[in-house]
């Protein structure tokens, strides 16, 4: 079935956007308290993202309706099987989105440290639990003939769900690093560009391990395949150019390896969705899962004209936030009516 | 509790807490937009301070919305996984849509809008507030055509071989009447509630004498847009009524404790007990014909009472009980339409002063008009109390029964936590929430900027 494999594709791409863009916001969010020795710092590290992260976080709304529309088992079977890894996903979510908004609104020094403690382990909680979550769908958790997750918490749990969590917080944590590099000025700049080159190591080490191993739990071997060989390559590339202060190339690098990383395990994970620890004929797969012809069709002419459309004005805020945010910005006490 | 109880307590806790915020969104975001729309063409400078301190109030109000949106769309997936995988075919198409089509709009244009006012031309930027207004107003459509889908399901046939509806007709759930005219009473709503807020908030500046002149302008703004909007909404409600009444007669007929079918049929103001089985309620001051009218537009229309229907259904159906919880449903109802009565009122009144020009100086309608502040939240809790219970005991009407859509593979204790955990952290949430808003309506409005320089950006 042709459409339910565009919407396979359709549903990787957008996880992987997810990464690419909302990784750096992640990023930036783990780290600024890191790259700045004060609150003027602190600041142009929140504002380098300050117009994008919201967009940019949309992209996993859209993934996971996109789930529930093309594949209505696959959303029913992992949200409740994984639920106690999705709850404390959505804490981190709700914490650090709100902590954006409210850090800044009320003077006082106390208020604010509070919600950067917030915004700084929600947006650890989030790449940490969905790398948990997607790991646990190729490693396989125990799902019986009709679908239904039958295992407890130690399931959801196992060293590579885990361990995929972690990579992708490290990739996160390179990306976010490499971004602020690129978009800020200054001392916040140095200061970001010292914990890139430190961050990069074992981001590299993870990269290394994370593909043969995501290869072999997909039964391909430990051989990587070609997307897999490029996210290897890639890495090392951001620390090469992160070494010699090619901010640019290096988020072109960062973006890259992001990419491939979750782009590969989607494609080792095809045709599988979630694969049953119990038999392996119990899988949810592409087709087994798939939502009907028609309501795929419709999604499909949906997302051919909307999807570009929201390309086109998300570049373009890019292009509009393109200049670097520096700390002096912030000295000012007056802050408009915001 | 039952798992199923639970699921059902925290849904209806999420929902109810989400939908405090999102009528705001949409209706001060359509008022923030005309106030930048003011001032861009008078270039009036208060008109640029009112829409930076609306605007402030409306991105806090945004970021709660924004958060406890993620909730809603997980939970589907989370407690009620029976029905996402039964009805996902049909209802998931417009939730992926509206994050496709409303939401990205939504959230991007919010960034551009707050951090682009010394980066945009003056025009690109005013449509900028424009387009998250209308994004919202769109994301509501996409959810509500969800909605109306579940109270009467259309464009769908039954998959023999999985007994699932499968989608066959986009366009029906676009043109269902439940929708076209639910949509149009949410929208009304939450113009209700945005003109409301601002007015309460301009009333409390008035009284305090801070920029009378700019408080004054955005208090008229309200009063002009609320005075029509709650008119039309208490109609198209109205409407709505007859319509749900078709397909939905035990929502209406458990809306009046009509036990009994009737013709004509009475309303009545209240009633003493009343409760799930007592099917001989006090009722004070009966209305004749009244419920006719309401519920089928004819003065002399037949309402079916609870009884006959549930007689219909069990037939229909097989045996069981059909019918809603008749205390909620009885006074979900009066509580909306009776506030809606009172927040008229308030609106007539400043139509009034505004006329007489005695609106800056009326310290007793400024008092009273903070307060009605608190009125179209209970308004829209009990409307949607209304819509929602009185599906019941269907998750989609018809098709699938609540209990029957819960996950089999979660828990009693594990809904419990998750329930204790939404309710602190949305504790939490709405006392900071809470705080920061009030704080940020007592403020006194920003200088304006100097001649020729830019307007700086809202930055965090």
């Amino acid at each position: 079935m042709a459409l339910a494999t565009f919407w396979f594709i359709v549903t990787a791409t957008l996880w992987t956007g997810f990464f690419v863009l909302e990784g750096f916001d992640l990023g930036v969010g783990m780290l600024h308290t890191f790259v700045a020795r004060d609150e003027a710092g602190r600041r142009a590290a929140i504002n380098t993202i300050g117009p994008l992260w919201d967009g940019n976080e949309v992209w996993l709304i859209v993934a996971a309706a996109a789930m529930f529309a093309a594949f209505p088992s696959w959303y029913a079977t992992m949200f409740s099987g994984f639920y106690p890894v999705l709850i404390l996903l959505l804490v981190g979510l709700i914490v650090r989105g709100v902590s954006f908004e409210f850090r800044g609104k009320v003077d006082s020094t106390r208020w604010v440290r509070t919600w950067d403690v917030l915004l700084t382990v929600g947006s650890l909680l989030v790449p940490l639990l969905i790398g948990i979550a997607l790991g646990g769908l190729l490693h396989g958790v125990p799902i019986d003939q009709s679908q239904e997750f039958t295992g407890d918490i130690a399931d959801l749990f196992s060293g590579y769900a885990v361990f995929t969590g972690i990579t992708l917080v490290l990739l996160c944590l390179l990306h976010g690093a490499t971004f602020i590099t690129l978009r800020t000025t200054g001392a916040v700049q140095d200061r970001a560009l010292a914990l890139a080159r430190r961050i990069a190591p074992p981001t590299i080490l993870a990269v290394l391990a994370f593909q043969p191993w995501t290869h072999s739990v997909a039964g391909g071997g430990v051989l990587p395949d070609v997307l897999e060989l490029v996210a290897v390559l890639a890495v090392l590339a951001a620390g090469w150019l992160l070494a010699g202060r090619h901010e640019g190339w290096a988020f072109v690098a960062t973006t890259v390896v992001i990419a491939t990383t979750v782009l590969s395990f989607f494609a080792d994970l095809y045709p599988r969705l979630m694969v049953s620890s119990t038999d392996s004929a119990f899988d949810l797969t592409v087709h087994n899962s798939a939502s009907g012809g028609y309501a795929l069709k419709v999604m499909s002419v949906v997302a051919i004209v909307f999807f570009p459309l929201v390309l086109a004005y998300q570049g373009w805020t890019y292009h509009v936030f393109r200049l670097r945010v520096s700390a002096e910005q912030f000295d000012v006490p007056d802050r408009g009516s915001g | 509790m039952s798992q199923i109880d639970l699921a059902r307590l925290q849904f209806a806790m999420t929902s109810i807490y989400h939908f405090l915020f999102v009528p705001v969104t949409i209706g001060l975001g359509f008022l923030t937009a005309l106030l930048q729309t003011g001032w861009h063409r008078s270039g009036r400078a208060d008109l640029l301070q009112l829409t930076r301190f609306f605007g402030t109030l409306l991105v806090i109000n945004i970021a709660v919305g924004v958060v406890t949106g993620l909730v809603q769309e997980f939970q589907f997936g989370m407690d009620w996984s029976a029905y996402s995988r039964t009805v996902g075919d049909v209802f998931g198409a417009p939730l992926a849509m509206e994050g496709l089509a409303a939401f990205f709009l939504e959230s991007t244009f919010l960034g551009l809008w707050l951090f682009g006012w010394d980066r945009l031309p003056p025009r690109v930027h005013l449509a900028t507030i424009w387009l998250v207004a209308v994004g919202g107003a769109l994301s509501a459509a996409f959810i509500m055509a969800a909605n109306s889908w579940m109270q009467h399901p259309v464009g769908y046939t039954v998959d023999q071989a999985t007994g699932r509806p499968q989608l066959d007709d986009v366009w029906k759930l676009f043109t269902n009447p439940v929708f076209l005219r639910g949509y149009l009473h949410v929208i009304l709503a939450s113009l209700v509630t945005g003109s409301v807020v601002m007015l309460a908030v301009s009333a409390w500046q008035l009284r305090k004498g801070s920029s009378p002149l700019a408080f004054h302008a955005a208090a008229r703004l309200a009063l002009v847009v609320l005075v029509p909007v709650i008119l039309a909404a208490m109609l198209v409600g109205s409407e709505l009524g007859v319509t749900e009444g078709k397909y939905q007669p035990m929502k209406i007929a458990g809306a009046e404790a009509q036990w009994d079918t009737c013709q004509p049929c009475s309303f009545s103001l209240f009633q003493i007990s009343g409760g799930k089985n007592d099917m001989t309620p006090t009722q004070i001051i009966a209305i004749p014909h009244l419920l006719s009218l309401l519920a089928t537009n004819h003065w002399n229309g037949k309402v079916l009472g609870l009884n006959a229907v549930q007689a219909q259904y069990e037939q229909q159906y097989g045996p069981g009980s059909y019918i809603p919880n008749i205390f909620i449903q009885y006074w979900s109802m009066r509580v909306m339409a009776y506030l809606a009565v009172v927040v008229l009122l308030v609106g007539l009144w400043g139509l009034w002063l505004l006329w007489r020009k005695r609106l800056s100086a009326a310290h007793r309608f400024h008092r009273v008009a903070v307060w009605t502040a608190v009125l179209p939240f209970l308004m829209n809790t009990a409307g949607w109390l209304l819509t929602e219970n009185g599906r019941q005991p269907w998750i989609v009407q018809g098709i699938q029964l609540t209990r029957n859509g819960v996950s089999p593979s979660v828990s009693t204790a594990t809904v419990a936590t998750s329930l204790v955990v939404f309710f602190l952290l949305y504790a939490a949430l709405a006392v900071v929430a809470l705080v920061l808003i009030t704080r940020y309506a007592r403020k006194q409005l920003a200088p304006p900027p100097a001649e020729d320089t830019p307007v700086p950006a809202l930055t965090y």
